[in-house]
């Protein structure tokens, strides 16, 4: 998969995407938060302890007994066994805080990725429409990972850096404060020099990815079209065109990685120079107060040494860390966008419930599935809920719609389908064939006038009744990864095994699926790669007709399919769209001849209307393109 | 494998080789150090010796700074060497892919090498930057360690002796445990990116049957499956640090307590007991840094075996560079040619046809019916499994490949453009083309007008596949481009379906009667489009069912008959 360059690395407030994450981390788990930050405490105070008991320990311990005759050993041991004791704990509360931490961030990133993919699930279509599927995919892949890797590892690191530089602080200006002085100052260095050096080689990282992009975007565009490359002869040409494209992105990439592996040893040596000047200035500080007790000792030395080069340690940790923890935080910010995009709205109340039609054409609900539908009508001013029956009779009056509040692509639509007939559209590309039929099941809702299903303003009715209720073929087949039997139950989730067979002999696809190595469990992948165009849509005919809506919406493929293969789809068709209301995008002549009417788009309006006779009669557009005069998409 | 890939280092091998001496340099002063700390402690601090302070203190910072000096080249080197590595790898990838007869492409499949192209050239490129740096880096340090510690501590080196080993299967076992967790949850999320793909570009699908709540399911499934991996993987790593640091504890206890001793009976001083606790950290960093090397080449190791597939793979058909240059005429002639894709299934079976230059030719039959298969025969883009094929007279292996396909222009059923511009697009045929000879292509095709209605007429701008022209327009420019080539032989395999009918009857008029010398094969559904062919080739299940004229087929096959009857009857309105 390419990555995609997700827009910019940086993030637009860092510190509230910061506040949002730890929210999502810790707002939940108070408890657990109180054992981490105790773990926090407790291992960065053993680290201060460790790195100043060596010194005491010298000072106290083994200084004294140099050349003791038959020492007496038993301090040696307790002060040691001591050590033991206390750094035992903080071993223990150690393994317990990771093994937290790698519950807590796993946990959390699966909440995060469930909601966002139910968020994605909720969102219009618009926004499909308006944002590409790698950037989408980019925030679901890149962008978790780089928050996985922040939650798991940063986070924990980074309070434990900055706890145990308090810590070490604090120990070292007990120490001495001259020395901490010193210590300050290459501090400041240290930390003047990564923020220069991780400024260019974001810089550098920056260009690379662009490279990356591109150079993956082409080499995407090759593989696809390789064929024709070849047949063209236009291999060297390609060659050379990705040489240029290929070097642009080594160059960049060296610098930015090397600019990244500068980081290390800079604020490391940084570190080893601090010492030195350390030696030097506490050796003067040990010479003159004449090394005894009272004064600063060799032992005080060697520990403020320890201290100090655990100080730096840290604050080269944190400066390490700095560049991932801003490319996470850029990354949950594009995820929290994705988070508060707004869900498609359903305020439609009337539902679709299973019901019983008596003698006397009563209509009353009924629990259990008859094979008979009804709208549920509850009303606003209190009068009886009404019981509707399902039947498919739809109405457009006076429809408006755009994409845009200021551009509209339809005007003044008025249609009326009576149940059972079929609506055929054809007009040209971008005529508005397509937005008519989306608005029927509310993926886009219209800007004036109004649709009836049944008598009722489709806007009353619950989108997912709605949508029930209404059958959509699709000009592309999409099938998803499973068996054959799985894509056409996705139809209808509880169908049996009889039904799922049934429909495919409808859609005339059960000869072939027999025809398949493992019939209806053949596996399908990658949009059913497998399988042919028509095949496809074969299975999406007897997807349709398992679902068995009462109304149709098909966009006919146009993409040439065989003559024998388009005779089966075509027949799968003509049986699904038998005594059903059917509004179709037609292609083909013979679909639209058998129309009850036919309405002929230009330009977001109804510019003819007719059956197929009274049309030709006409002489209008409709019998330039019959003729073939005129191209149709 | 290692080999086929590491000889693609080529000209950055003297980066690649000085980036571990370079690193050594860095270690040993990383090493040094220390020592020269326990050092300026012992001799000058304890002493009140200034001098010596100055003077230890003064080659410590010596030491810094050709430590600095080292890291910083080898930062260079290692980028210079992993980055060219890297580039040169998919400068050879796409060279070798360019090579790839149809029949490698199709075993491959272009989404498989696209990522084999990116994200596998990534890690491989990751690795060996980590390889070249650390791999030396680490054991180096570990040595170097050993030695200082053993010059230091003495005795003090058996506790290390008794250590090592612990940690290493420590190491080892952590590691190796976590491996497969962390496995299993990279498949997981295959998977996971698999659903969220498939709703993306299904999601009018998801919707208009109401199945939001269904995917949700799958989803969940396949993260919770990545949790479960995930977490079990990384409590096992969080068993890590701990165990390296109660081995690190128990070292500095034990090494505390012996080299007390050693310090009491004047053996050792306290700076250099100070070093040997710095030497033992270094030592067990080395072992963990050598454990996460090994778990990050093993990760890359798939990559590295898909690479060197495809740069192991020898393109199945020799392009014949010595071949014959020059194609006589536009003559095909199969002579009992029989092809398969696979060992077993037979998709043409003993064809025997024979068309004179300049003729007009049509080809029918249903998917599957090897229309598509004859055809790129004739271009040499799938070798025969027996019999000849012969182009202006000669067998096509006999010819240069690049001189045949020249001569030989397939306009493909996929049929793609690229990003550019029209212009630019249609010159692919022949880049030294005229305006005059680009705009004549054009007319033949059908093309010009809707190209010079546009704002920038031949300049205007073609987005990646083509998706601002419709289906029809591309399909005109899909023509031009393959007669810009001026070939003998023109093929189109269902070239025209997207165009109207009228268009496409003026197509073939001018192809008829313009470019009389080419040899013109019209693959295609549509009866009307062949009917005044001189020959048309009936298939039928990879034989040749009839062969004839429009009038003749019309009289004696049923079949052709009936195809021509629905079709004219019913008509399509746009394909």
């Amino acid at each position: 998969m390419l990555r995609s360059k997700g827009g910019g690395a940086r993030a637009k407030d860092p510190k509230k995407a910061l506040k949002r994450v730890l929210r999502i981390v810790f707002g939940e788990r108070k408890k657990q938060l109180v054992f981490i930050a105790a773990a926090i405490v407790i291992s960065s105070f053993s680290i201060v302890y460790s790195s100043s008991f060596l010194g005491k320990f010298i000072d106290d311990f083994v200084t004294p007994l140099i050349g003791v005759e038959n020492p007496d050993w038993h301090p040696v041991v307790m002060a040691l066994a001591q050590f033991a004791a206390v750094v035992s704990v903080s071993v223990v509360f150690n393994y317990f805080l990771s093994r937290m931490m790698a519950c807590i961030s796993q946990d959390t990133l699966y909440d995060i990725r469930v909601k966002m993919f139910e968020k994605m699930e909720s969102l219009p279509i618009s926004y499909f429409d308006q944002h590409q599927h790698g950037e989408i995919m980019s925030r679901f892949s890149n962008d978790t990972d780089t928050l996985n890797q922040f939650i798991s590892h940063s986070l924990v690191q980074l309070m434990q850096a900055g706890f145990t530089l308090i810590m070490v602080f604090v120990a070292m200006v007990m120490n001495s404060l001259l020395l901490t002085a010193v210590v300050l100052v290459f501090a400041f260095l240290t930390i003047r020099a990564s923020t220069s050096i991780a400024k260019r080689s974001g810089k550098q990282f920056a260009a690379t990815q662009e490279n990356l992009a591109s150079v993956n975007g082409f080499i995407e565009e090759m593989m696809n079209g390789q064929r024709i490359i070849k047949v063209f002869c236009h291999e060297g040409k390609s060659k050379a065109d990705f040489g240029n494209l290929n070097e642009n992105l080594r160059v960049t990439m060296t610098k930015a990685n090397t600019l990244a592996n500068i980081m290390g040893p800079v604020t490391m040596n940084i570190g080893n120079i601090q010492y030195v000047v350390l030696v030097v200035v506490g050796a003067v500080a040990v010479i003159l107060s004449g090394g005894h007790t009272v004064g600063y000792t060799i032992g005080a030395l060697a520990a403020f040494l320890q201290l100090a080069r655990s100080f730096s340690n840290n604050i080269n940790q944190i400066s390490q860390q700095m560049n991932m923890v801003l490319l996470a935080l850029a990354g949950a910010e594009r995820i929290f966008e994705l988070m508060d995009e707004e869900s498609e709205t359903d305020d439609g109340y009337v539902m679709l419930v299973n019901s019983i039609e008596d003698e006397n054409g009563n209509v009353t609900e009924c629990e259990s599935r008859t094979g008979s539908w009804a709208w549920k009508h509850p009303h606003h001013d209190g009068s009886p809920v009404t019981y509707t029956p399902l039947r498919g009779d739809i109405v457009m009056h006076d429809v408006d719609f755009g994409y845009v509040p200021d551009k509209t692509v339809l005007h003044d639509i008025s249609l009326y389908a009576k149940p059972g007939q079929k609506i055929a559209f054809v007009g040209s590309t971008g005529a508005g064939k397509t937005t008519i039929t989306n608005l029927l099941n509310r993926f886009y809702d219209i800007q004036d006038g109004k649709i009836r299903f049944d008598g009722i303003n489709i806007n009353k009715i619950k989108k997912a009744d709605l949508r029930h209720s209404l059958g959509m073929i699709l000009q592309d087949t999409n099938l998803f990864t499973g068996t054959i039997r799985d894509n056409i139950r996705f139809g209808k989730l509880d169908a049996s095994d009889e039904e799922v067979i049934s429909a495919a002999r409808l859609a005339n696809a059960h000869d072939f699926i027999m025809m398949m190595p493992d019939g209806y469990d053949t596996k399908l992948t990658n949009n059913g790669e497998s399988l042919s165009q028509g095949q496809r849509q074969l299975i999406a005919i007897a997807r349709a007709a398992i679902a068995n809506p009462p109304v149709l919406v098909m966009d006919e493929a146009t993409s040439s399919i065989d003559t024998h293969t388009e005779a089966l789809v075509q027949g799968g068709m003509d049986k699904l769209m038998a005594n059903r209301t059917v509004f179709v995008i037609a292609h083909r002549l013979s679909t639209v001849r058998n129309s009850d009417a036919i309405m002929v788009l230009d330009h977001g309006r109804i510019i003819e209307r007719g059956t197929h006779e009274q049309l030709i009669a006409e002489h209008g557009v409709y019998y330039q393109l019959y003729t073939g005069a005129v191209e149709l998409e | 494998m290692l080999k086929t890939l590491l000889s693609r280092v080529e000209q950055y091998k003297k980066y690649a080789f000085i980036t571990p001496l370079l690193m050594i340099g860095e270690v040993a002063m990383e090493v040094l150090i220390p020592t020269l700390m326990a050092i300026i402690v012992d001799s000058g601090v304890s002493s009140g010796d200034m001098d010596s302070v100055f003077r230890i203190g003064i080659l410590i910072i010596l030491a810094a700074f050709l430590s600095l000096s080292f890291g910083m080249a080898g930062a260079w080197t290692a980028s210079k060497a992993s980055a060219g590595f890297a580039a040169n790898i998919r400068r050879d990838l796409y060279g070798k892919i360019m090579d790839f007869s149809f029949a490698d492409i199709d075993r491959f499949s272009t989404s498989s090498l696209i990522t084999r192209m990116t994200t596998d050239v990534q890690n491989v490129q990751q690795s060996f930057q980590m390889m070249i740096r650390i791999c030396f880096r680490a054991p180096v340090m570990f040595v170097f360690a050993i030695v200082m510690v053993y010059h230091n501590g003495r005795s003090l080196s058996t506790v290390l002796a008794v250590a090592i080993p612990i940690v290493t299967c420590l190491v080892f076992l952590v590691f190796r445990h976590s491996y497969s967790s962390f496995t299993a949850a990279f498949r997981g999320y295959d998977v996971f990116n698999r659903v969220v793909q498939e709703n993306l570009n299904g999601i009018r699908t998801v919707k208009a049957y109401v199945r939001e709540e269904q995917q949700q399911e799958i989803f969940n499934e396949a993260t919770e499956n990545i949790r479960r991996n995930f977490r079990h993987g990384q409590i096992i790593m969080a068993l890590m640090n701990p165990l390296m640091m109660s081995v690190a504890y128990i070292c500095m206890i034990i090494i505390s307590y012996f080299g007390a001793h050693l310090i009491n009976i004047g053996h050792m001083g306290t700076g250099e007991l100070m070093s040997v606790y710095t030497y033992m950290g270094q030592i067990l960093s080395s072992l963990v840094m050598t454990g996460m090397v090994i778990v990050m080449l093993s990760v890359s190791h798939a990559s590295m075996v898909r690479i060197a597939e495809v740069l192991n793979t020898k393109p199945s058909m020799d392009i014949n560079p010595d071949g014959v240059k020059e194609v006589k005429d536009g003559s095909v002639e199969f002579d009992h040619v029989s092809f398969g894709y696979g060992k077993t299934s037979k998709v043409l079976d003993d064809i025997n046809l024979r068309f004179n230059s300049g003729e007009m030719i049509g080809i029918i039959g249903n998917t599957g019916s090897g229309k598509s298969t004859l055809i790129s025969l004739i271009a040499r883009l799938y070798d025969v499994t027996s019999g000849t094929v012969k182009v202006g007279g000669r067998d096509v292996r006999e010819y240069n490949l690049q001189a045949l396909r020249n001569e030989v222009s397939v306009v493909l059923q996929k049929n793609t453009l690229f990003t550019g511009t029209v212009e630019e697009n249609l010159r692919w045929g022949n880049p030294d083309a005229t305006d005059e000879e680009i705009k004549r292509a054009c007319d033949v095709a059908a093309a010009s007008p809707f190209v010079e209605a546009m704002k920038d007429g031949y300049k205007s701008h073609v987005e990646q596949g083509g998706t601002n022209f419709s289906g029809g327009q591309k399909q005109r420019l899909c023509i031009a481009r393959a007669l810009l080539k001026k070939p003998k032989i023109l093929i189109m395999d269902d070239s025209t379906s997207a165009v109207d009918t009228a268009t496409d009857a003026s197509i073939r008029k001018a192809l008829k009667e313009d470019v009389t010398d080419l040899t013109k094969i019209i693959i295609s559904q549509r009866v009307s489009s062949v009917m005044d062919a001189d020959q048309i080739v009936m298939l039928k299940n990879g034989r040749i069912d009839d062969i004839g004229t429009h009038s003749e087929l019309l009289e004696r096959n049923d079949d052709y008959r009936d195809l021509y009857e629905t079709q004219t009857r019913g008509g399509n309105l746009d394909a």
